[in-house]
């Protein structure tokens, strides 16, 4: 905790907290690193086997078959979220599932599914992108920030 | 009769002629699955939405205790009610369906015995003759408000707890068969600055010692007047926190008269982190398990401390810490 909010505690309150947290039991985080990588991996490991196929019998180039492949990881991610499997794969495989496109798709199919019974427009369209939402929205804006910065880089005769 | 600080005694002492104890297919599984009236084995109970899932759960607990109560709708005058939906739906919809004059409750997770405190006031003020106190809270519905959506693979922590889905009820009467409330502690609202909604067994605890203490003070008793002490939902960390809290103030509750309803749900080996927690983890191991006990011979008296947490997702969103509440009642065959 920082000092800032350690500073609006009371006595009482901080000592409860050292108290509590003496006996709480600590997130794994060792465990779930190794999980992740393992987890993670065998999902792009997937991903690149599914370009190969793209490569090799679908007539596609290693730059082209980037969309093809990523909408097959989102369609497996999809369904397995319908299913009701993502989120047990996720719970042991913890940021392995959220970091590659697989998780970004399950936070979409399952904030639809989940709003479905308050109807397809307020329901699905406007929940789909609750969790998926903030990741767009700072995901286009430092890429506006990035570009802002690599062409003013540029005109001044950089790179 | 308000005694000490806090505490209510109730003279004539309400007796609880019926209960109820409705679960899902989780609970099925768990720990005190023998003492439930009734089982789901779907989570959406046929129904089409989570909400009205919960909502049918609750009816179907409060028409199984005014019929175990062997009474008729008719006969019970108030029905008391909340459950953790926005606007508490679930036990508005439900009143909707009995029929009974209604008052809506929330105290999160610590509803049910606030209902039942204030059920058997309402018994013990002569101002009904049977009143019903009911609660219920369904996992995915639970979810869907609070946390992710119930698909959503977000990892969580060892302190996390599942929610029951379930429902309990219970008929206070002015006479007749069965455990008797004796005494009710209405809890003050403590908050030590916690603010992980996935550490709720931490938050909570320290409101459970307050009004556990609050009521051996009042009635100038120790533990040694009970044949167990049962927490609601504090889970495996903040029973344990607890616990070593009460000790540090001096007040000694023998281990194994000191338990937790969100330990005994579930069995050890359900992947349920560190417990059950919900409105109907206390309600549904109070009004099946506490109760049979008690009918069996194997208790006399128990004191059931249902503690609540009463965050929202929005206060909790804007870094607000969590204000806990416990409520105890005192129960005496």
């Amino acid at each position: 905790m920082s000092s800032k909010k350690k500073k609006k505690l009371t006595p009482q309150q901080q000592e409860y907290q050292k108290f509590a947290h003496a006996r709480e039991p600590k997130r794994p985080v060792l465990a779930n690193c190794v999980r992740a990588f393992l987890v993670g991996g065998i999902i792009c490991t997937l991903g690149q086997g599914i370009q190969w196929v793209f490569i090799t019998y679908f007539n596609f180039n290693e730059k082209t078959a980037g969309a093809p492949t990523v909408a097959v990881l989102i369609f497996i991610s999809a369904l397995l979220t319908s299913l009701g499997v993502y989120d047990h794969i996720a719970q042991w495989g913890g940021a392995g599932t959220a970091v590659p496109v697989t998780g970004f798709a399950n936070t979409i199919t399952s904030a639809a599914l989940e709003h479905k019974t308050e109807g397809y427009v307020l329901g699905v369209g406007g929940n789909m992108f609750k969790i998926a939402g903030p990741v767009i929205v700072y995901g286009v804006f430092s890429a506006f920030v990035v570009s802002i910065i690599s062409v003013i880089i540029k005109a001044l005769g950089g790179m | 009769m308000l005694q000490g600080h806090q505490t209510w005694v109730y003279e004539s002492k309400p007796v609880i002629i019926g209960t109820a104890a409705i679960g899902g297919p989780f609970e099925s599984q768990g720990g005190l699955a023998a003492d439930f009236d009734m089982f789901h084995d779907d989570l959406w109970l046929g129904e089409n939405s989570f909400e009205k899932a919960e909502k049918k759960l609750l009816e179907e607990a409060c028409e199984t205790a005014i019929k175990k109560a062997g009474l008729k709708k008719e006969d019970v005058q108030f029905f008391l009610s909340g459950d953790l939906i926005n606007q508490i739906i679930a036990s508005s919809f439900a009143a909707r369906t009995l029929g009974i004059p209604y008052l809506g409750l929330y105290g999160a997770c610590s509803s049910s015995m606030e209902g039942l405190a204030l059920a058997s006031l309402i018994v013990d003020s002569k101002f009904a003759v049977n009143a019903l106190a009911a609660t219920s809270s369904h996992n995915a519905a639970a979810e869907k408000q609070y946390r992710y959506p119930t698909e959503y693979g977000a990892q969580k922590p060892p302190t996390a707890q599942w929610t029951v889905t379930g429902a309990g009820a219970a008929v206070v009467s002015q006479q007749g068969e069965g455990p008797k409330v004796t005494s009710a502690t209405i809890g003050r609202v403590v908050d030590m600055g916690l603010s992980d909604p996935f550490n709720m067994g931490a938050a909570m605890a320290p409101a459970a010692v307050d009004t556990i203490e609050a009521h051996f003070r009042d009635l100038n008793i120790d533990a040694s007047q009970y044949d167990l002490i049962a927490t609601g939902d504090l889970g495996r960390i903040g029973h344990r926190i607890a616990g070593d809290l009460l000790k540090k103030h001096g007040i000694d509750i023998p281990e194994e008269k000191f338990t937790d309803c969100g330990i005994l749900m579930y069995r050890s080996d359900q992947p349920v982190f560190a417990g059950a927690s919900g409105c109907a983890c206390a309600a549904t191991a109070t009004y099946g398990h506490f109760i049979n006990r008690m009918k069996r011979g194997e208790l006399k008296k128990i004191l059931i401390v249902a503690t609540g947490a009463l965050l929202s997702p929005m206060s909790y969103q804007q870094k607000e810490s969590i204000p806990c509440i416990a409520h105890a009642v005192s129960i005496e065959m």
